[in-house]
């Protein structure tokens, strides 16, 4: 088969998958399991043979029209570079693995089925936005991931979390998506077409006319998608789905559309000066308080949430430095240890019975009950903390590379303003992010107590898939001599000032942590605390449901827990409370959206129920009074009825005889 | 015989009869009111039909042909009136068509359907099967 006929297989069959899911699930449960795993991991294998078969050669170019729409024509169209190759092959793998855990983690889920077509549905669809050629049918498959993102986030939708977070997350994405869509038609107005290509060969020649205006609509489609400052509420809420959703949504795929959105027409934002310095204060935003915000956490999956916010800071700064080959490395490693670090987390809430750090903290050996999720995720907190040789750390420098590169002013048409913010920011965040992976892997694993709970091993094919994932989270960086024979050719190697720099700082903020937690750690016997699931017998999804929905009960607070032997409490002193929630930026949309749309329903409901129905009900009311006047006439004697009768006849007579004597 | 004293004698009893109807409150002497003013109107007819086949050479005397039907039809009816009135009478003990009135509307808004047919004087019913 020709690398064309491959490439439109690998998002078609996990939608087939998932219609057949949809379809099958009721009537023949036993197909349910294999239709979930085979078409993802179908869809792998198909895209690592494009991959290898396209090779980081000349870009596999095919499209057939669509659409005839007589000025702007839609073709359904392929482009796969090197970027669109290693990302499907990312998005196969992560897909592959979500999809094997979830026969684990979602056992004796009743709604397995449908949430297993979801989530092919929403991996075809990822797959459709990296090989799509065409921007429209790009915007079709980002769509679908919208949407899936609103089902699969709202699984637990009997908890009233996962229902307000499945609605925010669908409304704050469709938020950027408007002005998405319009940045999409001024493109392509400007362009005259959609194709990828033409409009890159467009921008080469200098033919945009609004390239500020456009770049910035797009970014707020871009800053929605990717959970980027000022739009990235919705993900740490978003949390309350089902962990493997987290994992595959949150943390690999559909935030990284985004970002692979941006690395894709890159030459688009580079086209504006503005744009670049717009994306790279949103990075350093994003980055450094997301980090922040991270180190206050409770909840160990909304740790990870605010950490996959920061590290997408770090690929956007990548991209606002004009280096997108970097950017798409970052996204490929962080794709495979933040899918792990996710469904590790899976276990260790299943295993604990609580997805609250200080309830974890109090718990003696439970890296002993968990010894897979343990490893592994040590692995991965140390690619996301940077330190080498884990794959984080070559991808990493990388970004902070490029940053200096502009920094030092080695760039043409890049303030060198963009390099510095986005250099500082991100050493700044490195601290930060070794300082809250620290703190996760102390609280959760090196807890004092009583012992935790035992509840068996985990099913094995949970830790199976976490083991698979630790391959690429410790040896990506290998990655790093021919990976840019794929990318735009730009040299991925650690430079060795910003190595020394960022490993420095990474582990000034690790030792830091661990001696605020030696400090802490004391305090921690002293305020029993812990609320575990009321069913830890039960499969992971039901232990996890249990847990997010007990938290607030417990604490007070879905995001933090009053526990003062927690180190992050210490570490960010009084900014603690506020980076809790997350800088009160849900409170500041309450008091800028929430509130006036509440306010302006409220005047739409009392126009409608006050002023509206009373006409309505006047128009009602005059007949019904003319009735009750015509009614007093019938009063049921037969002689007025007669003289009635007969007063009419004579005015009839008397008229007929004006009339006929008149015309005589 | 002048056409005006038929024509007058019918319009008084015409007249009569419409006083009778309009006037009287026993259902019977309504009845016999209404035959006075079928009668009038009779009267009128062969008057009429006397007068026509004198001018006009009318010889199919259709005003008198009429009157036969008229006085046919209002046997029928007084037979169907008088035993109406007298089913009225068994059942309520009067044929006063003043207090009659059971189609009459009350002023009760609540019930607008239910135009008084519930109400008829429990006593005086009782009254009229015994």
């Amino acid at each position: 088969m020709t690398t064309t006929t491959l490439a439109v297989l690998v998002p078609l069959l996990p939608f087939l998958g998932a219609v057949a899911g949809l379809l099958l699930g009721r009537t023949a449960p036993g197909f349910v399991r294999p239709l979930a795993v085979l078409p993802p991991l179908a869809a792998l294998g198909l895209a690592v043979v494009v991959a290898v078969r396209q090779g980081g050669e000349q870009a596999v170019s095919a499209a057939t029209e669509l659409t005839p729409t007589g000025s702007v024509p839609i073709e359904l169209a392929l482009y796969i570079d090197g970027f669109a190759a290693l990302v499907a092959v990312l998005v196969g793998l992560v897909a592959t693995c979500v999809q094997v855990y979830s026969t684990g983690y979602l056992r004796n889920d009743p709604r397995y089925p449908s949430y297993a077509a979801l989530v092919s549905l929403f991996t075809s669809a990822m797959l459709l936005v990296v090989y799509s050629g065409d921007l429209m049918v790009l915007l079709v498959g980002w769509e679908i991931m919208g949407i899936c993102s609103y089902f699969l986030v709202g699984h637990y939708w009997e908890t009233p979390e996962a229902r307000a977070a499945s609605i925010k997350a669908f409304l704050v994405t469709k938020l950027g998506d408007v002005p998405f869509l319009i940045g999409l038609f001024a493109l392509a107005t400007d362009a005259g077409s959609f194709r990828i290509t033409k409009i890159l060969g467009n921008v080469a020649s200098g033919g945009l006319d609004h390239p500020t205006l456009i770049a910035l609509l797009l970014l707020a489609g871009v800053a929605g998608k990717s959970a980027q400052f000022p739009l990235h509420t919705w993900l740490p809420d978003a949390m309350a789905g089902p962990t493997p959703v987290s994992a595959l949504i949150h943390a690999a795929t559909m935030v990284a559309a985004g970002v692979y959105f941006v690395a894709r027409l890159l030459p688009v934002f580079a086209a504006s000066s503005a744009a670049l310095v717009v994306l790279a204060v949103m990075a350093a935003v994003t980055m450094a308080g997301s980090a922040l915000a991270a180190l206050a956490q409770d909840d160990i999956k909304r740790v990870l949430a605010y950490s996959t916010i920061g590290q997408l800071g770090y690929m956007t700064g990548a991209l606002a430095v004009g280096d997108r080959g970097a950017a798409v490395f970052h996204l490929l490693s962080h794709g495979a240890f933040k899918a792990l670090l996710f469904l590790g987390a899976g276990v260790i809430i299943h295993a604990a019975g609580t997805n609250s750090l200080a309830a974890m903290s109090r718990m003696k050996d439970l890296r002993a009950r968990v010894p897979d999720a343990y490893w592994t995720m040590t692995v991965a907190l140390l690619a996301l903390a940077a330190i080498p040789p884990f794959s984080g750390f070559f991808t990493k420098e990388a970004v902070l590379g490029a940053a200096e590169h502009v920094a030092t002013g080695h760039a043409e048409g890049i303030p060198g303003a963009v390099g510095w913010i986005v250099l500082v920011a991100g050493l700044v965040t490195a601290l930060l992010t070794a300082a809250y992976a620290m703190r996760l892997w102390l609280l959760a694993f090196r807890g004092h107590g009583p012992e935790a709970p035992d509840h068996g091993r985990q099913p094995i094919v949970m830790n199976a898939v976490l083991w698979v994932l630790a391959v690429p989270s410790l040896a990506f960086g290998l990655a790093t001599g021919p990976l840019p024979d794929w990318f735009d050719g730009r040299d991925l190697t650690p430079t060795l000032t910003t190595s020394v720099l960022g490993t420095g700082v990474a582990l000034v903020g690790g030792i830091i942590t661990y001696g605020a937690w030696r400090h802490t750690m004391a305090m921690a016997a002293r305020v029993p605390m812990g609320a575990v699931a009321a069913h830890p017998e039960g499969d992971a999804g039901l232990v996890e449901a249990e847990a997010i929905a007990s938290h607030a009960p417990a604490y007070g607070d879905v995001a933090s827990a009053p526990d003062p032997a927690d180190p992050g409490r210490l570490l960010l002193g009084p900014l603690h409370r506020h980076a809790a929630v997350g800088f009160h930026l849900d409170a500041v949309y309450a008091a800028l959206f929430v509130r006036p749309v509440q306010a302006a329903a409220t005047l739409v409901r009392f126009l409608d129920r006050e002023v509206v129905d009373t006409y309505v009900r006047g128009a009602g009311a005059l007949p019904r009074w003319l009735g009750t006047a015509v009614r007093r006439a019938q009063t049921g004697n037969l002689q007025t009825y007669v003289s009635a009768l007969l007063a009419g006849t004579v005015v009839l007579v008397v008229a007929a005889l004006l009339v006929a004597t008149a015309g005589a | 015989m002048h056409l005006a004293y038929p024509a007058v004698l019918s319009a008084l009893l015409f007249s009569t009869g419409l006083y009778g109807v309009l006037a009287r409150r026993n259902a019977i002497l309504v009845l016999m009111s209404v035959e006075l003013m079928l009668n009038a109107v009779n009267l009128n007819l062969v008057a009429f039909d006397v007068w026509l086949s004198k001018t006009a050479q009318d010889t199919l005397h259709s005003g008198q042909a009429l009157t036969l039907f008229t006085i046919a039809i209002a046997a029928a009816e007084i037979g169907i009136g008088l035993a109406i009135v007298l089913a009225v009478h068994r059942n309520r003990g009067t044929a006063d068509i003043d207090k009659l009135r059971d189609t009459a509307e009350t002023d009760d808004d609540s019930e607008p359907d239910d135009s008084g047919a519930a109400r008829p004087e429990p006593a005086e019913k009782a009254e009229a099967t015994a």
